[in-house]
């Protein structure tokens, strides 16, 4: 934790970057994220089994892009994050760098976002047990007992959108659901209302989602909401072979064609 | 009036409302979380709780529901019918919590402020709240600090405080509350009055909304906004638990001919919420949108409305994905 404090005082000192994105203590030992200006205030970093959260969230708010250039300590979900937010075109290079804390909890500074692609080449961050053992339980069920687990699931969900806000790859301005003139999907929380927005959300992040699970943790009523999306972008490696947040450069795996496609009605 | 209702008469109690035709709401628990539900058998709901996750005010103001239906006729005249209080039936809630209470309050002031609002005001008339004090507190609630306590009365039409052997002393606090006694007058034993504090649970005060409620007067423009709300990533998840917040969406759904018109939740957190149709959004950034939250429940309301938008529930701190304490922020607000 020393080496990371200092280092993030060097960068701010030194005008490398202009703001840390990071993890400090609330008032009551709780983590939040902290966005470190002052070299003086690189001593509020902290980084324990306490911080879980995916800050790559904020690489694309508004207020946080406005400080200029950010340095973002990042465990693997996060790295996975900023590569994927660049082949998105939402983060530059030389844009945004990489405080890595590697799956041993080592920090890994990491100058270009190559080094970050073969760091990855290591493997990304193991999908946890607990959610392993309900995918595979949904996997068993009959269509009915599925459709009926979700139903019963879906009903609770109250469309407060903590899902999408905590999603680093929902940063869209303006969400679907929030068109009106045509409106795509009905906006109160009602049965449908509820299925076309998890499912529109879940293929939008089909080949997208880096698998951290934020949204899940983020929902107030314990919906798994992120198997929905674990599950989208399994398909899309099985289909694609496409993985989400392994390179910098990926064209979007579902809003791009290739001659060689198994699909031949474009050509 | 006071009274005594014996732990034994609960389940009887509960009974008889169900035989007087009322539709009763308790928190039960969801496998995940304790949540206020419908209830048909008295031995679903839970007793041994702190808070629900989500409070009482959907029973009010439900997420969705619909204002009223148009149809066109072929003759191209639209027929409309409105909202009809005779769809709403006679509610109970039992063994909300006392800032529970006060939050429909909250709701109740916004709601019938100027012009009342009919569905709102159809349930509240309908619905009895026997209030249920708190003998347990967790680390985020604050109701001391607003003003209130774990056994404040306003809101309820009975509070029942636990006391020994599990039994409850019964305050019986309005017109609705009395009708209840009278329907079910053997159940409830005279009791003479005690100091019920010592059966509380015991809520540290960490400021004074009062003073809060000054200081904004001067601190619109304060830094404090800002560093408060980088964190924030602007969903509803602290809308949508609050008993006191009160936004709202108004949309048609229809196919051409007849539809309806609705009402759903909505946050002022959300970014898109003050969007205008040229695009021009005054509340750009989310700070402006943390502030506003601030500010409507600390300083407008108790202007316009004379009640405060916050009743110390702390249930925006317990579902804040990103960990932003409210009370934390209240406390430096105060230190300003
Ligand atoms: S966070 Fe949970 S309740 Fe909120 S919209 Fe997402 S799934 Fe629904
Ligand atoms: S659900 Fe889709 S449209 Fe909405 S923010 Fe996420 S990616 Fe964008
Ligand atoms: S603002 Fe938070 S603490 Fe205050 S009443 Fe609403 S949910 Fe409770
Ligand atoms: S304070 Fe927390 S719950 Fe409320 S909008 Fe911000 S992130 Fe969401």
């Amino acid at each position: 934790m020393e080496e990371l404090r200092n280092r993030a005082k060097q960068l701010l000192e030194a005008k490398t970057v202009d703001v840390v994105i990071g993890y400090g203590e609330t008032l009551n030992n709780k983590i939040k994220a902290v966005f470190i200006r002052k070299p003086e205030d690189a001593v509020k970093l902290v980084y324990d089994e306490r911080c879980t959260q995916n800050l790559g969230v904020y690489l694309t708010k508004h207020e946080v892009k406005h400080f200029g250039k950010p340095a973002i300590v990042a465990s693997v979900s996060t790295m996975r994050t900023v590569l994927q937010l660049c082949s998105e075109k939402q983060v530059k290079d030389d844009g945004v760098l990489v405080l890595g804390v590697t799956l041993e909890g080592k920090f890994l500074e990491f100058p270009t976002f190559k080094t970050v692609e073969t760091f990855m080449e290591k493997g990304v961050q193991p999908i946890p047990a607990k959610d392993l053992e309900l995918m595979a339980k949904i996997e068993t069920m009959s269509l009915d007992e599925r459709w009926a687990f979700w139903q019963e699931e879906l009903q609770k969900c109250t469309k407060c959108y903590a899902c999408r806000a905590s999603c680093p790859m929902c940063y869209c301005n303006r969400c679907m659901v929030d068109y009106n003139q045509p409106q795509w999907i009905s906006v109160p929380s009602t049965e449908i209302g509820n299925l076309e927005w998890h499912l529109m959300r879940a293929m939008h992040l089909a080949g997208r989602c880096v698998n951290c699970g934020e949204c899940g943790r983020a929902c107030p009523q314990e919906i798994p909401i992120h198997l929905l999306t674990f599950k989208a972008s399994e398909e899309a490696q099985n289909q694609f072979g496409a993985v989400a947040g392994l390179s910098s450069t990926m064209p979007s795996t579902l809003s791009s064609w290739k001659p060689n496609d198994k699909e031949n009605f474009i050509q | 009036m006071i009274k005594l209702l014996k732990k034994s008469s609960f389940e009887i109690f509960f009974k008889n409302l169900q035989t007087q035709g009322k539709t009763i709401y308790a928190p039960k628990n969801n496998g995940k979380k304790i949540e206020f539900s419908k209830i048909d058998n008295f031995a679903d709901i839970v007793f041994d709780y702190i808070k629900s996750n989500q409070s009482t005010k959907e029973i009010v103001f439900p997420r969705y529901h619909k204002v009223f239906r148009y149809t066109k006729q072929a003759d191209d005249t639209v027929v409309l019918q409105d909202f009809s209080a005779d769809s709403v039936p006679e509610t109970v809630v039992i063994g909300q919590r006392p800032c529970d209470a006060v939050g429909i309050l909250a709701l109740k002031a916004i709601f019938e402020t100027d012009i009342a609002d009919k569905p709102f005001t159809a349930r509240f008339n309908k619905t009895s709240f026997i209030t249920i004090s708190c003998t347990k507190s967790d680390e985020n609630c604050f109701c001391t600090s607003s003003g209130l306590n774990p056994g404040s009365t306003e809101g309820s039409d009975i509070l029942l405080t636990p006391i020994e052997n599990g039994d409850y002393y019964a305050e019986i606090l309005t017109e609705k509350g009395t009708k209840i006694l009278e329907a079910n007058a053997s159940l409830f034993e005279d009791s003479p009055e005690i100091d019920k504090n010592k059966y509380l649970a015991k809520v540290e005060v960490r400021f004074d909304n009062k003073i809060i409620h000054e200081k904004l007067n001067t601190i619109f423009d304060h830094e404090t906004w800002v560093e408060q709300s980088l964190q924030c990533i602007g969903c509803g998840a602290c809308a949508y638990v609050c008993p006191a917040c009160a936004c709202f969406d108004i949309l048609d759904e229809d196919n051409g001919r007849s539809g309806f018109r609705y009402k759903c939740w909505d946050s002022c957190g959300f970014g898109n919420f003050t969007i205008h149709t040229s695009g021009h959004n005054p509340r750009e950034v989310q700070s402006q949108r943390w502030r506003q939250r601030i500010y409507h429940k600390f300083s407008y309301m108790p202007k316009r409305e004379h009640v405060f938008g916050c009743v110390g529930c702390g249930r925006c701190t317990d579902v804040c994905p990103v960990n932003m304490n409210i009370m934390e922020h209240l406390q430096t607000i105060n230190a300003l």
